[in-house]
């Protein structure tokens, strides 16, 4: 990835993230949130990375979010007029982010800043057929051990949202 | 350069054919249901009011639109401006970006080159796909939302969770096509299809995975919110769902969406299920019938042979959705949610348990 | 070719805008969008890594983020919905009791 595409997907990423977080409707935040899901499948993409790019899209943006937005419209919820943000609280934010802000500059003196050669790529990289090797292979007891977790998950949320009696 | 040129080329070929594709498919649709229903159908446009001439297809292909074109641009009081706008480019976008990777050809050589008949020959194809699928509820919830109306919320509310509920079987549905042809890239599956069984029939994913075309078949047509499954319009109940309160340039986009949704089915249940762009003992340099005969063909021919082929496939399972459309009553929604979620979700796993069983034993 | 540490400071800086958007916000649901947010700058940087160490680990642990993810979401937003029933409102402040 060079310094163009960088920073050409970068400041629109810091943009619509910081959106979803200002943003005062919980649909338009919704709504950035899946632009910035977008964005980083694109990102992903120059990363050669692109079986996670699909499914950022496939699982992110095309079921998570949709799930969002539906619970957002079954609830009706509407743009609150100014959130009553605490001052107190505003304020721990403000030095919680300055701190990890700082902690993140101090962890880049660091790191080696110049042009550190990549390694070489073994062919394939990023596609299916190479990741769903490993993932059978060398990752397979955490892979079952997901599908036990959205079992889980899936009889928890049935639970949790039927109704009483 | 070059290359370039010709990918432009062949991504500007498939969107005009779908454009045009989805616009016929409207007067197909007013003919068709006119003949399940044993009348005329649209059949004449007056023009200035009076002469009423028999123009039949010209009445939908170009008054339609311009009527709908130059309707006023009208959003509801209270609604919300930028995203009632949006909504249907969201909807528009997605469905075009799906045929991008879909296959209509084999290769044609001309010369030294040898260009691939498809805009985009990407190694994630079916999960490009699936990917584009899922993006196409937003147009409906987004509509719906920005509506600022009851029955368009409850359209969208509605088209959300089915959308979310039958991408479920369709994917696994895939999965057991994608387990049967060892490929998800689309070429490579229409390529597979051309051998043949037993040297005579050729080996259509049809004949390994019935199941799983009946169960993408009912899913694609449920993606697609068209009857029986189209409780998030509905007319009779939510007056037309999502799209209510859409009118002129906006509300054709959104029945352009439509019909596209309806081509991508039918293009896809060809390429993965029929085939695709396989004519029967067609090979690259022409015929090769079982019985020794052999006619060679110049490639351009067999290119125009295969892409004829395709096409008729996807007008032939256009028209079999479009009488399904006038055949079947509407489901109910917990008939709807029922079907979904105990009948094809479990059959579709059941369906993927079988072809590995199968594959391992053979 | 852009250097690595780029890609860790934006990974970086989207985790803090997600933790300045959960100790921000009051409304349970975009706290929850800012949960996720954390979550993505956080597969960035391992894509990232995966890339620039020319090892596929990287992308492996981005499916089990987004298999967790996926799952937490679920069970989340029925959690929101239950609360939702039984006292009106999805704002973190007025739910102070700990139970419904």
């Amino acid at each position: 990835m060079d310094h163009v595409t960088f920073f050409a997907l970068a400041l629109p990423l810091i943009v619509v993230a910081t959106m979803v977080v200002v943003h005062p409707s919980p649909v338009y935040s919704a709504l950035f949130l899946v632009m910035t899901l977008f964005l980083l499948a694109v990102y992903f993409l120059f990363l050669d990375a692109h079986m996670v790019a699909a499914l950022q899209i496939i699982v992110y943006a095309g079921a998570i979010m949709v799930l969002f937005l539906f619970v957002i419209m079954l609830l009706n919820l509407q743009t609150e007029p100014r959130e009553q943000q605490r001052r107190g609280l505003r304020r721990a934010a403000l030095i919680g982010g300055g701190i990890l802000v700082l902690e993140l500059f101090l962890l880049l003196r660091r790191l080696p800043t110049g042009d550190t050669p990549e390694q070489a790529l073994p062919a394939g990289f990023g596609t299916v057929q190479a990741l769903s090797e490993r993932l059978f292979t060398d990752f397979l007891l955490p892979f079952e051990i997901t599908s036990i977790l959205l079992l889980v998950a899936m009889v928890g949320a049935v639970v949790l949202a039927k109704r009483q009696g | 350069m070059v290359d370039f040129a010709i990918t432009f080329a062949l991504t500007v070929m498939v969107l005009l054919m779908v454009l045009n594709l989805g616009g016929l498919l409207l007067w197909v649709e007013r003919k068709g249901s006119a003949v399940l229903q044993d009348r005329i159908g649209a059949n004449r446009a007056a023009i200035f009011g009076r002469l009423p001439f028999n123009l039949g297809i010209v009445n939908t292909l170009i008054a339609d639109p311009i009527k709908l074109f130059t309707k006023e641009n009208f959003v509801p009081h209270g609604a919300d401006k930028l995203l009632h706008t949006l909504a249907p480019i969201i909807a528009l976008v997605p469905v075009l970006m799906t045929f991008i990777v879909i296959p209509f050809g084999d290769v044609l050589i001309i010369g030294e080159r040898v260009i691939p008949l498809q805009a985009a020959d990407l190694n994630v194809g079916l999960l490009y796909i699936l990917a584009m699928v899922s993006l196409g509820v937003y147009g409906v919830v987004l509509g719906g939302w920005a509506s600022n109306n009851r029955w368009a919320l409850l359209g969208g509310i509605r088209g959300s969770a089915q959308m979310i509920s039958y991408e479920i079987p369709m994917g696994l549905s895939l999965v057991a096509v994608v387990m049967t042809f060892g490929s998800l890239n689309l070429q490579e599956i229409a390529r597979a299809q051309g051998q043949l069984i037993g040297g005579w029939i050729p080996a259509w994913g049809i004949l390994y995975q019935p199941v799983a075309f009946l169960i993408f078949m009912a899913a694609g047509i449920a993606e697609s919110k068209r009857v029986p499954f189209d409780l998030p319009e509905a007319e009779s109940e939510l007056i037309s769902g999502y799209f209510t309160e859409y009118s002129g340039a906006k509300q054709a986009t959104f029945m352009l969406v439509d019909f596209i949704e309806v081509i991508i089915v039918a293009g896809l249940v060809t390429t993965l299920f029929f085939g695709g762009w396989q004519v029967p003992f067609l090979l690259r340099d022409g015929f090769h019938f079982p019985w020794g005969t052999v006619i060679p063909l110049p490639s351009l021919v067999v290119a125009l042979l295969q892409v004829g082929a395709f096409t008729l496939k996807v007008l032939f399972f256009c028209w079999l959705q479009i009488m399904i459309r006038w055949t079947l009553p509407r489901f109910r929604y917990d008939q709807l949610m029922n079907l979904g979620w105990k009948g094809l979700i479990p059959l579709s796993l059941a369906n993927v348990m079988l072809t590995a069983l199968l594959l391992l034993l053979f | 070719m852009v250097p690595i540490s780029y890609h860790l400071v934006l990974s970086g800086v989207l985790f803090t805008i997600g933790v300045m958007g959960v100790l921000l916000r009051r409304n349970t649901i975009i706290i929850f969008m800012a949960i996720e947010l954390m979550l993505n700058a956080v597969n960035l940087s391992f894509v990232a890594l995966a890339r620039h160490l020319g090892s596929l680990d990287g992308q492996l642990i981005v499916f089990f983020v987004m298999a967790v993810a996926a799952a937490e979401a679920a069970v989340g937003l029925a959690i929101i919905l239950l609360v939702f029933r039984g006292r009106e409102t999805v704002n973190a402040d007025e739910l102070n009791l700990l139970r419904w």
